[in-house]
This record gives structure tokens, C-alpha cells and sequence, in this order.
């Protein structure tokens, strides 16, 4: 067998754990969710499910949830459009999904001759791909809005539509500053120049070197999740959601995508602002320390390490954004409009006007 | 002001020839707590006109007391506010004994007043709480329960239900708080107040919170006295008039507190008047504890107690000798505590027997005792006020809540009218939520704490 198929079958495999890997992730996430609001508000959170008298926290929820899912009346309302109406959250769900295949979880595995890199789709516009798939997620939601016949996912709809033009733009605008640092659009280079240091210490990062840069894309974030504080489209005291109308699977959908692109600004958040899979330290050959030693490592167990480094970091943000969407209350559309338009949207110019003047000063 | 106040809609916009969105909120809406019906129609997100439908918690409360006795009013009172059914309670006894002119005791003045306060601090917290949970803090809501749950268990103690307490009886109160209580209800405040505190901060001056209640569902002070608005709504806008201080009624002259008042009239300003309420009724709660007097009167156990079906058992074996000077103690569960208390919570047990129930000692212990309770209880003898009529409000967790009592001279109420706090202030509710946004709506039904069961009877 050629060394490329080895090769090709090996990354299918690595990545194909790594698909699984964020479909259980996200799967946990709703326990992690459950779990995180009670410890915050003193209770004791999902702990009922249990299989052979074992509960497990509470983890057999996840099952629990997903069997009522499925065997729920998936109902479509008669006024309905109904292709539409069954195509939304599955436009919701694939193209929140089909980002992950450009993220990097980790740099390349190398044993012996074979050279396996760690990411479904290396190219060049990696960053322009995952945005591009992230604005067509939303038709979901708008179809899903628009499609239902209901005033109140109709609502829902429209907020979705306005709420994804704020914020897409502040966000996409933010990373500019970072890819001006970088010099580049793929996501696998990005991480590759945040293994570099700054005056020999500071990990070249793109927190340190964009700080503004990461809050405005970590607002941006939170809102193109739509959580709490921006789950306007939801909104689910006030007109239930663009998905009021959708019940079992198909509203189950609508939920794993949510959760899904907590994970995915997690590992945006991760791969561009905290270094991806780099290890502060950890070099090919194996962690350098202050006093100049150096412990080797095979470059097997450095790639390891980093990939657990990747998982640790998405879990951080996870947390991250659980812990504000358990703190904040909801914005009003108006004033998330105001939010993303005239707060966040200039200062995301400025800070390209910042970089590239600092840029050009350096050079 | 906020920016984002419903002045910048002209009345050109609002009469623009488009046509709106006609969306009926409720009542299977999570906002509108499954009671209250509101037809509006938007242009966008903006409310043109609301149409506000009520009367899904409708029970007939009034026609109902008509038909029962006057001690059979009481549980109906249970289901007016039931976030803080306590003040029902007191208030419709104290409108029977102003009719009857009766005056109670020191001692039951200061229990009406101690466990009003409470429940006027959860039905504070409730509100406070629901509408942050419906403006999406979560935590917070649950961190107000929580403290509610301090005060639900104190009034769990005294009444021995948590809802449906059926506490007072025409002329006092069932039962004296039990022992340790001031300690555990002292101790309870201090947890509030924490809990207060840890809300306080997460939310007073948090943005997202401010902008979404300032400047929202405004309303003038005219407007409001127009509306017959009450209670903290009136008092947000700056107006002080406050039941206790306007017209003390039980000890509340005796007692030092302040009325807080906002300026505004915003839903802001009614949190904060919230806010502030509670601590002031927990300063009440403790000055009442340091100025109630220990009425309890504690009967000397030197044999002269036995349990009541330890008689029975006896009395069956034939051992009846000497049982005339034995006093059965009935089982709490009998609701047998109060005759130790008697005394203190009743005005002269002896001479008023005409509505006062007997203890249930003397119920299931002596003749007297039984015939007593049988008179009372028994329909066309029970307890019957001469010919009149009262009105008698209260200070309600919302505002004034009123119940006047016509008396024909039988021993059920001619009529029993409920003055609710809150209807007023849903008549006034189109004018305070058109203009605003939808999402607004929650914001400004949030504050206006309504409880169906008040508010439909």
C-alpha cells in the first residue's frame, strides 16, 4: 500500500474521532449545562435518570434526552411549508457541523514515514470557510422562523436575520487585526505562528496581541451562538423562539446546534486567540524550561499533548460561556442592534486602524 | 433616562397606514403565567395597541363567600394572593372584627404584623425574582427562592401549611408562634438578607439589567392616582401613600419604618422600591420581635395532662375515675396547641364565644368546649355579626387590599367585596406597555407583579 493512503486512511480515522468527539462534546454540554446552572444556583441539578440503579451525576440524562427526542411526534403544523419546515434544522445543524472539518485539532503526527495531519480540511481560506459556513447556519434558523406560519417564530426569524448582520460583521472585522498579524488565512499556519514568543517568554498568542480583537470576537461569538445574553431569537419569555413550533428530533436539532457552536467559538477562540494546540514551552522536540532544559519527548507524545491541550481549552471556554449565560440576563433587539452596530462594529475597525499602525511602525 | 425610551415614536409612526401584526400573547404564553390573555398589535417590534383580557383565574371568590359562613371565608381568602395569602387572612378578619367590633389582642396584633411582614418580603422576592427569570437571569430567580424558601418555612412553622395556611380565626390567630421561633425568624432575615445582598450585586447595577428596565413602562403620578393605582406601583413614582403609615392599622404606629418612593414610575424604579421594601419590612419584623411582649402563658404539667387518646383507651377499659380532673392534650395534628395561648391571642376567652372557636383541648375535652365549637360551626348558628357593613384595607404585598363585608345580621356575609391591588394597574397596563417593544412587555409585566388569583377572584 502507498504511504498517501496509509496517510489518507489515517487522517480519515483521527478526524472522523474528532467529528465524534464534538457530537459527544455537545452531547455532554447539555449535562454540562445542567450541571454548571445548578452548582451556580444551589441546587443539586439532573440526577434522576439511572440505568441498573446507577446514576453516574446524572450523565445518563444525555441518553434519557436524546430517546425522548427520537420518539417524540415530530409535528408539522398544517399552515406549515412543510419542505422547508423539515429542511431548517437540518441547514442548521450540517453547516454548524461541516466547520468543525477545517478546525486543527492538533499539529501534525508523524511515525516514521507517515506524516498524518490532524485536521479534515487544511487549505488556505480556512477562516474564510468556517465564517462563510457559520452565515448559512443561520438560514436555518430564518427558514425555521419563516417556514413555521407562526407569529411568534416568524419573530423569532427576524431577529435572527438582524441579529446575525450585527454581529457576523463585528466579528468577521475582528479577526482582521489577528490575520494582519499572522499573515495568513489558514487556520493551520495560525497556529503554526502562535508557536513563536515574544522577547523570548510571552507565547506569541493571538490574546496578547489582539486583546481587543478577542473580546470583540468573543461577544460576537457568544451572540452568533444565540445564548443568553443574546438569545433574542429565542427569547423564550418573551416569544419562545424561532423554533416554537417544532417538537421531538427535529426541535432537538435546533438544540445540538446551539450547542455545537458553543463548541465551534470555543475552538475559533481556542485556534486563533490562545495558540490551538501549542503548549507554552512545549517545542518538535519536547518541553524547553526557564533554566535552559530541555526534557526530550518523541514528536508522537508531543502531538498527544497538544491535542489534550486543544480538548482542554475548548473545555475552558465551554465552561467560559457557560458561566455568562448562567449570570446575564437578555439583551433587547434594540439595544443589540446598538450593541453590535455602533459599539462593536467601530471598535473593531479601530482596532484594525490600531494594528496596522502598529505594523507598520514595527517594520 | 434611557435611550432606547419609547419617545422616539411619533404619533406619525404610530398612525403610519401599514398594516401590523396581530399577536395574541397568552395565555399559554410562559410570560403571561397561564391567566392573563394580551392581543397586540406591532408594527416590528413595536406595540401599537394592547388589548389586555383577563378573567381565566375567575373562581367566583365573592359569590362563593356568600354562600358560606363566616368562618368558611377564611381558606377562600387563602387563594386571593397566594404568594402571600397571610395579609388575605388578616385582612378579611380584621374587616369581620371591625364589623363585629371587636378588638383583638396586643399580642395577636403584633403576630399579624410579624407574619405579614414575612410574607410581604416573599411575595416581594417573588416578584423581583420572576421578572429577572424572565428577562433571562435565571440564577438570580433562584437565588430569591431560595431566600424565600427561608420565610416559607418560618411561615410553615407557624401556620403548618405553606400555601393554603388558613392561619387566622375571626378574633385571633390559630395558634401562638412556637417555641424558638423569634431566634429562627431573626436568624431567617439574616439569611435574606444575605441573599439580598448577592442579588443586589448581581443585578442593581448590572447594564444589561438597567437598560432593559429603564425608562420602560412609564407612568405618571396622576395617571397612576387616576388609575387607582396602590402599593409599591404608586409609590415608584414618587407618591408615598403608604396603608400603614396613612391609616395604621394592628400596631403598626408603634413600629418605626420608612416608605420608600421612587421618582420616575419606571419598572426600574420598582425594583428598587422592591428592593427597599423588603429591608424596611425586615427592620418591622424585628422591631415588632423586640417590642411584642411573651404573651404565651405556659400551663403547669403536674399531671394534669394526658393524651387525649390515651383517655380514650382508658376511658374504655372503664378507668374513668378521676377524669374530671385531667386535661386531655390533644395531638398538634388536631391543631392542639392553642389553648396554652389562648389568652394571649384571643381577647377574653371567656365572654366571646359567640365567634370564637374553642380550643381544640376544650373541643374534644369538656361538653362546654364541644357544644361551643358545634354552635359555631354548625350552619344558621355560627358566628353572626349585627346588621352593617365595613370596609377594612390592608396593606397587600401590590397595594390597598380592601374587603368590605355586608353583614344582614345571619351568620353568612351578605356580600364580600374584594378591593384587588392589582386590577387597577392592569387597567392601566396599554398605557404603560404601547410605545414599547415586545420584549418589553416581560420587563413591564414582570413589575407589575400580577397574581391572578387576586386580580380574577
Amino acid at each position: 500500500m502507498s504511504v498517501v493512503f496509509i496517510q489518507s486512511t489515517l487522517q480519515l480515522v483521527a478526524v472522523f474521532a474528532f467529528f465524534m468527539g464534538v457530537l459527544s462534546l455537545a452531547g455532554l454540554l447539555t449535562w454540562v449545562e445542567r450541571k454548571q446552572s445548578a452548582v451556580m444556583q444551589d441546587r443539586i441539578g439532573a440526577n434522576r435518570a439511572e440505568i441498573f440503579g446507577f446514576r453516574f451525576f446524572g450523565l445518563f440524562h444525555i441518553i434519557a434526552d436524546a430517546i425522548k427526542m427520537l420518539t417524540k411526534e415530530s409535528f408539522i403544523p398544517a399552515k406549515a411549508d412543510k419542505f422547508l419546515y423539515q429542511l431548517a434544522p437540518i441547514i442548521s445543524v450540517f453547516f454548524a457541523l461541516i466547520t468543525f472539518a477545517a478546525i486543527p485539532f492538533g499539529n501534525d503526527l508523524k511515525f516514521g514515514e507517515y506524516v498524518v495531519p490532524l485536521q479534515g480540511l487544511d487549505f488556505n481560506v480556512g477562516l474564510l470557510f468556517i465564517f462563510a459556513m457559520l452565515s448559512i447556519a443561520v438560514y436555518g434558523v430564518i427558514l425555521a422562523g419563516f417556514s413555521s406560519q407562526s407569529n411568534f417564530s416568524f419573530l423569532g426569524g427576524l431577529r435572527a436575520t438582524s441579529q446575525l448582520l450585527a454581529y457576523e460583521m463585528a466579528m468577521g472585522i475582528s479577526i482582521i487585526g489577528l490575520v494582519m498579524c499572522y499573515g495568513s488565512l489558514n487556520l493551520n499556519e495560525l497556529v503554526h505562528s502562535q508557536g513563536d514568543y515574544l522577547w523570548g517568554w510571552l507565547p506569541k498568542w493571538g490574546f496578547f496581541l489582539q486583546p481587543l480583537g478577542f473580546i470583540i470576537f468573543l461577544i460576537a461569538g457568544i451572540a452568533e451562538s444565540k445564548r443568553v445574553p443574546f438569545d433574542i431569537p429565542e427569547g423564550e419569555s418573551e416569544i419562545v423562539g424561532y423554533f416554537v413550533e417544532y417538537s421531538g428530533m427535529r426541535f432537538g436539532l435546533f438544540f445540538l446546534t446551539d450547542f455545537l457552536e458553543t463548541i465551534l467559538i470555543s475552538c475559533l477562540a481556542a485556534v486563533l486567540f490562545f495558540g490551538g494546540w501549542q503548549v507554552p514551552g512545549l517545542f518538535e522536540d519536547g518541553f524547553h524550561f526557564w533554566n535552559g532544559v530541555v526534557w526530550n519527548l518523541p514528536s508522537f507524545v508531543v502531538t498527544i499533548i497538544g491535542v489534550f491541550a486543544f480538548i482542554f481549552k475548548i473545555a475552558f471556554f465551554c465552561w467560559f460561556l457557560m458561566t455568562i449565560r448562567w449570570t446575564l440576563p437578555r439583551f433587547r433587539y434594540d439595544q443589540l442592534m446598538h450593541l453590535g452596530w455602533k459599539i462593536l462594529f467601530p471598535l473593531s475597525i479601530a482596532n484594525i486602524l490600531i494594528t496596522g499602525t502598529v505594523i507598520l511602525l514595527l517594520s | 433616562m434611557s435611550e432606547y425610551s419609547k419617545l422616539d415614536v411619533t404619533q406619525e409612526t404610530i398612525d403610519a397606514e401599514t398594516e401590523g401584526m396581530t399577536i395574541n400573547m397568552g395565555p399559554a404564553h410562559p410570560a403571561m403565567h397561564g391567566v392573563v390573555r394580551l392581543i397586540m398589535n406591532l408594527d416590528g417590534e413595536r406595540i401599537r395597541k394592547v388589548d389586555v383580557e383577563i378573567g381565566y383565574l375567575h373562581r367566583a371568590f365573592e359569590k362563593s363567600a356568600e354562600q358560606a359562613g363566616y368562618l368558611q371565608v377564611i381558606p377562600y381568602t387563602d387563594r386571593l394572593n397566594y404568594v402571600s395569602p397571610l395579609i388575605n387572612n388578616f385582612g378579611y378578619a380584621s374587616a369581620v372584627e371591625k364589623l363585629m367590633g371587636i378588638e383583638t389582642t396586643e399580642r395577636c396584633q403584633f403576630i399579624r404584623v410579624i407574619m405579614s411582614e414575612i410574607s410581604r418580603v416573599s411575595d416581594h422576592l417573588t416578584c423581583v425574582g420572576a421578572s429577572a427569570m424572565e428577562l433571562g437571569a435565571f440564577t438570580a430567580f433562584l437565588y430569591l427562592m431560595k431566600a424565600r424558601e427561608y420565610l416559607y418555612e418560618l411561615v410553615e412553622e407557624v401556620t403548618g401549611a405553606r400555601l393554603t395556611i388558613s392561619y387566622v380565626r375571626i378574633g385571633g390567630v390559630k395558634a401562638d408562634f412556637p417555641e424558638g421561633f423569634k431566634g429562627r425568624a431573626l436568624n431567617a432575615i439574616k439569611e435574606v438578607r444575605k441573599v439580598l445582598k448577592e442579588t443586589n450585586q448581581l443585578l442593581t447595577r448590572n447594564r444589561i439589567f438597567m437598560d432593559r428596565l429603564e425608562g420602560i413602562g412609564l407612568i405618571s403620578q396622576e395617571d397612576a392616582i387616576a388609575h387607582g393605582i396602590t402599593g409599591p406601583f404608586l409609590r415608584s413614582t414618587g407618591c408615598d401613600f403608604d396603608l400603614r403609615k396613612a391609616s395604621p392599622y394592628w400596631v403598626y404606629d408603634r413600629i418605626d419604618f420608612d416608605v420608600p418612593v421612587g421618582s420616575r414610575g419606571d419598572n426600574y424604579d420598582r425594583y428598587l422600591v422592591r428592593l427597599e421594601e423588603m429591608e424596611q419590612s425586615m427592620r418591622i419584623i424585628e422591631k415588632a420581635f423586640a417590642l411584642m411582649k411573651e404573651g404565651s402563658i405556659r400551663v403547669d404539667a403536674q399531671g394534669k395532662e394526658i393524651p387525649a387518646s390515651l383517655m380514650v383507651d382508658e376511658a374504655k377499659m372503664g378507668n374513668t375515675k378521676g377524669f374530671w380532673q385531667f386535661e386531655p392534650q390533644v395531638d398538634p395534628t388536631l391543631e392542639g396547641t392553642a389553648k396554652k395561648n389562648q389568652k394571649a391571642i384571643y381577647p377574653d376567652v371567656e365572654d366571646k364565644k359567640e365567634f370564637m372557636l374553642p380550643a381544640k383541648e376544650n373541643t374534644y375535652g369538656n361538653i362546654e368546649g364541644l357544644m361551643n365549637h358545634f354552635k359555631l360551626i354548625m350552619i344558621g348558628h355560627g358566628t353572626s355579626p349585627p346588621k352593617g357593613e365595613v370596609y377594612f384595607p390592608v396593606e397587600g404585598g401590590n397595594g390597598e387590599l380592601g374587603f368590605y363585608v355586608v353583614s344582614d345580621g345571619t351568620d353568612r356575609p351578605y356580600r364580600v367585596r374584594v378591593h384587588p391591588p392589582c386590577f387597577p394597574i392592569m387597567s392601566a397596563l396599554p398605557k404603560m406597555l404601547e410605545g414599547d417593544m415586545v420584549a418589553d412587555v416581560i420587563a413591564t409585566f414582570g413589575s407589575v407583579n400580577m397574581i391572578a388569583g387576586e386580580l380574577d377572584r
